[in-house]
């Protein structure tokens, strides 16, 4: 058997300890944090164990009874017992407790809130006066809780004070050799800060926030968190020095160059394909969660650069040129706009935005071409490749349609599959076309180049291990870069037969170009180049700058692998990715945005619906797709924008506002703090704080619920306070109600900064209405009253729309199908369910009602459940195979021809199941 | 104290042995479930958890009759009665997504004995979205 660990987590300590005591032989294996080992589970649990029958224990205490059990020791009522309590009450208090002590240093808040943990275990050893938990000797029981409290127990700031009995157990079973050797090869002798790297990638506690199952009422991590008399004291502190030593945010001059000894962020967002419009999930994948990260690192005083641009060569260019009967230029310079302009709108804040069909993109390219291949990293080699005859030209990629040699999808073009998404080589598309003259292609070789991918692996791998070790990579890029390494790298081929590139600068290749996947990535540099003549210190400056890709998944393996490669073999110094940030995909109710069937909202028809930009911006980031995919919902954003931007965020700034102007003739009342008032001020910083410790780690959707969060505290301390009363009582409740409206403005006031990044225009608007100087825009951990007493504020007007829902479904039935110049005919047609619109279109067979026959179905479905009853009785009955056997086929031979009757193809069962990997 | 530590008691007192599983392994494989069923199941908060726990359960279920495989067990009996208030909440369609873990449970809770006071819940036995995800 095998048993697979992590450095440094917790949970591992008690498995490796039951190993060594039990003396069980099994080989031990050392993986990734966020490694997906366990193939049924979808987050990654660790450690766990892979049996030798194939089967896996995940769960901590099971794998230490199994060791135990394999020895002859059977569990008791009594090591039970230790071992749920440990796994349902120990354990939650310990994973906030841990999170606490180490991420957040607060070791003295952590301790106080496991006392009562402590006294449990202590009492209990008291009373059945045993040397350990369960009996006389060491049983599994002591191995669980020792593996749980050791961490901390272990530290000094974790006093046991007059807990005898329970110091007394701790020292006797460290003191075994077994959990010795545990310890030394979990903790590697860091002790608690030896955790810190694996406790940061595991969601906050605050976020698994336990409802109680037991009747003890449990202090702590409830969804109102409490906080501490320091914590409320600390945040009064900092309120009370205001803005006087507060930073100065730094003015931004062009172009913006990494300082020595400061941090320097270098963002890119993957460069849009420009024959497109871009739809929703493009924004939302890279370019609005980059510009989310580059407007926080300019409020974090941060030297920050945030470069795109449009990836312009290549045959889908081409073909697309072809189409609209333009030349392949004017197509760039035709969606080059359209692009610029969507990005404009959605307030995309690039410090540059640039194109690949620059000279300096030409020349960049050209050099790392010759660097590689002066230090022979490129291979030559002859490719059997599609030729039309009749257009006399190969066919490269785009140019070639056909079927899917792995899902048998129809439209599946010569580089990739749309359905399935598998890469494709265009020799192995059954029933090849081509896409100008609809010809039969024929096999032809040619000569081409290819980049030597197997020989530059070992550096890969090497960097690739560092850079995610120290960096922030989302688990599924980390999935992805590593899955690619596993499979192997073959020699990837870097030339193409074609026209639209940039040339190959070889006499023996003149006529062919870079094929894109080669250049477009160093787009980045050149644009990068024709912002600044000093480029290179960004890109050519790996000890100051860090370097943050932003993509959706399936770029993931040009910017993890490819590209890497290309730039580990140039071996010019060059800046490679600390930080890479992969989203999921967003689907469009349900179902796929799709630009042929007119299918979702796109980057420009966003703006015709009114709906201002940063509404569509927030919405998109509140349901980003990070960690698994998502859907955009018109009934949703209506909720949503109703919900959490009306009644929640703008209902309290308005409030706040509102009340100064109507109540203290625009000038913020004098405050005099009391309890409640300081409790809200400790209640914003500490949501505050996670917002920054999450923007920090690029989980941009959470860091938006905190600040939703303040504003709720905020709505409920008016509310509980009610200043529109007290404004008509004795002087001491008109007093009361000047803190409480001057609180809630500084409060409106911090929201505005923190929502710069999510929504710029509201934020200055809300700047705007208070007349907050512009020295409060930069972020640190401390909430300071940024508008004092008398400060004169300006007019307040509402920030946000109700959005009804006559509108909203007008607009899902606009976006939910045919689009209006293509369905003119049969407007009446559009189906007001986009949903069934959009599966009734999917491309699951050409021939899809051809053979249906609903009577036959229904008769057939009645008799696939009919044999399906038989086969499960015989199966029941323990009845021999053969008769099984015999049965199974029968049922098998029915569902294809119930498929069949339903009009679908007999393989699209089956594509389903391949797609979901 | 504790439900899995109760119902293992009362198995062992009954004499159904078996029930903790009959192997090494599968009795590893049992614990490993009421383990999951007390803290997970349980201490599930929002749809969001509800639907990897339907997931990943539906991928473990893919190729075995029972939780331990081919035998029955307690945590059948456990996982059962933790999920019966979720499952009384899905949609016929969400029902079918989770085909593996429906067909378990309906299987469990026709099993002899098992369904005590509970309502049953109904699982069509007809895939109605063929075509959906």
């Amino acid at each position: 058997m095998r048993l697979y660990l992590t450095e440094g987590n917790p949970h591992c300590l008690k498995v490796v300890a039951a190993v060594e005591l039990t003396g069980t032989r099994c080989e031990l294996q050392f993986v990734g944090v966020e490694e997906r080992v366990v193939p049924f589970l979808s987050h990654s649990k660790l450690p766990c164990l892979q049996l030798d029958s194939g089967n896996y224990l995940f769960s901590t205490n099971a794998i230490c009874q199994y060791l135990f059990t394999l020895r002859g020791k059977e569990p008791s009522d009594l090591t039970n017992q230790w071992l749920e309590w440990e796994a349902t009450e120990l354990q939650t208090a310990l994973s906030g407790a841990l999170y606490t002590a180490v991420v957040q240093g607060k070791k003295e808040e952590a301790a106080g809130t496991l006392q009562k943990k402590w006294t449990y275990i202590d009492q209990s050893l008291t009373r059945r006066s045993f040397p350990y938990l369960a009996a006389d000797a060491i049983t599994v029981a002591d191995i669980v809780l020792w593996g749980a409290l050791y961490p901390l127990l272990s530290d000094s700031a974790f006093l046991l004070g007059d807990l005898k009995a329970l110091r007394g157990w701790f020292e006797r079973v460290c003191a075994v050799a077994a959990c010795r050797k545990a310890v030394e090869s979990i903790l590697k002798g860091k002790g608690l800060q030896g955790l810190k790297p694996y406790l940061q990638k595991q969601p906050a506690p605050s976020q698994r926030a336990e409802t109680p199952t037991s009747n003890e009422p449990e202090g702590g991590e409830s969804a109102d968190r409490v906080l501490t008399e320091e914590e409320i004291r600390a945040a009064a502190d900092s309120w009370s020095k205001g803005l006087s030593g507060w930073p100065k945010p730094k003015l931004i001059q062009h172009p913006v160059l990494p300082q020595p000894n400061e941090k320097n962020v270098l963002i890119t967002s993957a460069l849009p394909y420009v024959n497109n419009v871009p739809h929703l999930g493009n924004i939302i994948g890279c370019v609005l969660s980059a510009d989310v990260f580059a407007r926080f690192c300019r409020l974090r005083n941060w030297s920050t650069l945030f470069v795109c641009g449009t990836d312009e060569y290549g045959t889908a260019t081409e073909t697309k040129a072809l189409e609209e009967g333009l030349s392949p230029q004017q197509i760039c310079d035709k969606y080059h706009a359209v692009h610029a302009q969507i990005y404009q709108w959605f307030g995309i804040s690039f410090d540059h935005f640039g194109r690949t069909t620059t000279q300096r993109q030409r020349e960049i390219s050209q050099d790392i071409f010759r660097r590689l291949l002066e230090r022979d990293f490129l291979l030559q080699d002859t490719v059997e490749q599609l030729r039309c005859e009749s257009c006399q030209k190969f066919l490269a990629d785009r140019f070639v349609e056909g079927f899917c040699p792995f899902c048998n999808y129809e439209e599946a073009r010569g580089d990739q599959c749309d359905k399935c998404g598998k890469l494709i080589n265009a020799t192995e598309l059954k029933n090849p076309q081509c896409k100008i003259c609809k010809g039969t292609p024929v096999v032809k070789s040619s000569k081409h180049l290819f980049l030597d991918l197997p020989k530059l692996e070992s550096r890969l791998v090497k960097w690739l291990e560092d850079s995610m070790v120290s960096g922030n990579w989302t688990p599924n890029a980390r999935f992805i870069a590593r899955s690619w390494i596993r499979d192997g790298l073959k020699p990837r081929c870097i030339t193409r037969d074609l026209k639209w590139g940039i040339p190959v600068p070889l006499e023996e290749f003149k006529d062919k170009v870079f094929y894109v996947w080669f250049d477009a990535p160093i787009g980045y540099l050149s644009i990068t180049a024709n912002y600044t003549d000093q480029w290179e210190r960004w890109w050519k400056n790996p000890e100051q700058v860090q370097l943050y890709n932003f993509m959706a998944k399936d770029n993931v393996p040009f910017h993890s692998v490819v590209f890497p490669c290309s730039l580990l073999g140039a071996e010019d110094n060059y800046t490679l990715v600390n930080h890479l940030i992969a989203t999921e995909y967003l689907n469009y109710e349900d179902g796929k945005f799709s630009k042929s069937r007119g299918v979702g909202v796109f980057g420009d028809m966003a703006k015709e619906t009114g709906i201002p930009a940063d509404i569509w911006r927030f919405y998109l980031l509140f349901i980003r797709p990070e960690g698994q995919d998502s859907s955009f919902s018109w009934s949703d954003l209506l909720l949503k924008n109703n919900s959490e931007l009306l009644n929640n965020l703008g209902n309290f700034i308005n409030r706040a506002g509102m009340f100064v102007c109507k109540f203290f003739e625009g000038r913020v009342p004098e405050m005099e703090l009391h309890d409640d008032d300081k409790r809200l001020l400790a209640q914003a910083t500490w949501e505050l704080r996670q917002y920054l410790q999450l923007l920090e780690k690029v989980r941009i959707r959470d860091a938006l619920k905190c600040i939703l969060n303040i504003s709720r505290h905020g709505n409920q301390y008016i509310q509980a306070n009610e200043p529109w009363k007290r404004i008509k009582g004795t002087d001491a409740d008109r007093k009361r109600a000047g803190t409480v409206t001057g609180v809630a403005v500084n409060v409106a006031c911090l929201l505005s900064v923190m929502l710069q990044p999510y929504m710029p225009s509201v934020s200055a608007s809300i700047q705007e209405q208070l007349l907050a100087p512009a020295q409060c825009n930069v972020l640190a951990d401390e909430f300071v009253c940024i508008l004092p007493g008398g400060h004169k504020i300006g007019t307040v007007s509402p920030l946000f729309q109700k959005l009804e829902t006559d509108e909203v479904e007008s607009w899902r039935k606009r976006f939910g199908g045919q689009q209006p110049e293509e369905g003119s005919a049969d407007q009446s047609k559009t189906e007001a369910k986009p949903t069934a619109e959009a599966k009734a279109a999917a491309p699951v067979a050409e021939d899809a009602g051809k053979g249906a026959d609903p009577q036959r179905a229904k008769q057939l479905a009645e008799e696939v459940t009919k044999q399906g009853e038989v086969v499960r009785e015989l199966k029941a009955q323990k009845a021999e195979k053969a008769v099984i056997g015999a049965e199974v086929t029968k049922l098998l031979e029915l569902k294809k021809q119930l498929v069949l009757a339903e009009g679908k193809t007999a393989e699209a069962p089956a594509q389903k199941g391949k797609k979901k990997k | 104290m504790g439900l899995t530590t109760i119902a293992i008691h009362l198995v062992q007192e009954a004499q159904q042995n078996q029930l903790l599983g009959r192997t090494a392994e599968e009795k590893a494989i049992v614990q490993q479930w009421l383990e999951y069923r007390v803290t997970q199941i349980d201490g599930h908060r929002g749809k969001d958890e509800t639907r990897t726990i339907l997931k990943d359960l539906n991928q473990y279920l893919e190729d075995k009759v029972y939780l331990a495989g081919d035998n029955f067990t307690l945590a059948d009996i456990l996982v059962y009665y933790g999920l019966h208030p979720i499952m009384t909440e899905l949609s016929v369609q969400e029902k079918e997504k989770y085909v593996n873990v429906s067909r378990w449970f309906n299987h469990i809770q026709h099993y002899p004995g098992i369904r005590q006071h509970l309502h049953p819940v109904v699982v069509l036995k007809n895939r109605l979205y063929t075509s959906g995800h």
